[in-house]
């Protein structure tokens, strides 16, 4: 697997996620700056990291959402590439329009920083094929502005079609129907607020976060 | 010429900003406020001739969030 890491600046998260990518797919993803309009030939496999991009200006991921490199990662998604976005890399997939809804400041103004149980409700897609439906895993969540919100009808929709991927199992950030993660109508757009890059290793606390890359490896390699 | 563009969020989005301005407002012994909702204003200063049309646009594609969010549009007269 051929994996990009998109970095802006204020990104924290792009090492964990870069060194969870080698860890498990055997190779280093390319390190793209914001800046860079192109991705590297051959990219099969996106990821938009966590961190505070333009230290949360304007709104959470408003700004890295029109940054250069966001035109080649619309146009790799809409080939089919598989993006996924943690955290501030959801809020950016939600301002570029590739994710419906928005995410806003925690519903108790606080921010949040545990593990929270979490299950998963569709284990058809191309990120979670390594789980069962149903299942529940624990992933840390860090964020201040997480709590997701779409009109009831868009949220109608993403559950009569299985997209929503993730849901937390105890109150976490006001989200609407507790969810926690979603993908795209074609699928191959995953945007979570959970880390599973922080959960690969049982020296860091856990490895539920692995099976999702370990499925992604086996579906796109 | 300059705009002020006022970006407020939509009615029924939850606003847990001014629930806080609310309760710190009581606090302070201010009774008499049935609600607060909390948005920004962002002062352009605009080359002369930009038409309103490319103002909406700067709205919304990046100022506003339109999935959450209104804006509404001021330009003010230059002495």
């Amino acid at each position: 697997m051929k994996s990009a890491v998109v970095v802006f600046p204020g990104s924290n998260c792009d090492r964990d996620l870069a060194v969870a990518l080698e860890q498990i797919t055997g190779r280093k993803p390319a390190m793209v700056w914001h800046k860079d309009a192109e991705l590297p030939d051959g990219t099969d496999f996106i990821g938009i990291p966590g961190g505070f991009s333009y230290g949360d200006y304007l709104r959470s991921g408003a700004m890295a959402a029109r940054s250069p490199v966001m035109t080649a990662v619309k146009e790799a998604a809409e080939r089919g590439v598989p993006v996924i976005g943690i955290c501030n890399g959801f809020q950016v997939l939600t301002e570029a329009g590739l994710l419906p809804g928005a995410l806003m400041r925690n519903a108790r103004l606080s921010f949040v920083c545990r593990n929270v149980p979490l299950r998963v409700e569709n284990s058809q897609s191309l990120f979670t094929a390594g789980y069962q439906a149903g299942e529940t895993v624990t992933f840390p969540v860090a964020h201040h502005d997480g709590n997701y919100q779409a009109d009831p009808e868009a949220l109608d929709r993403l559950e009569g079609e299985g997209r929503v991927a993730f849901r937390y199992l105890e109150e976490c950030n006001g989200s609407a129907r507790d969810i926690a993660g979603i993908l795209n109508d074609a699928g191959n757009v995953l945007g979570l607020m959970p880390h599973p890059e922080r959960v690969v290793e049982a020296a860091h606390g856990g490895t539920d976060g692995r099976r999702l890359f370990e499925g992604l490896l086996e579906t796109v390699a | 010429m300059k705009a002020r563009v006022f970006i407020t969020l939509k009615n029924g989005v939850l606003d847990p900003q001014g629930k806080a301005i609310h309760h710190a407002l009581e606090g302070l012994g201010f009774s008499g406020v049935n609600d607060v909702r909390a948005g920004k204003m962002i002062e352009l200063d605009l080359t002369d001739g930009t038409s309103d049309g490319d103002i909406e646009d700067m709205c919304r594609k990046l100022l506003a969030n339109t999935v959450i969010e209104n804006f509404r549009i001021e330009r003010l007269e230059t002495a």
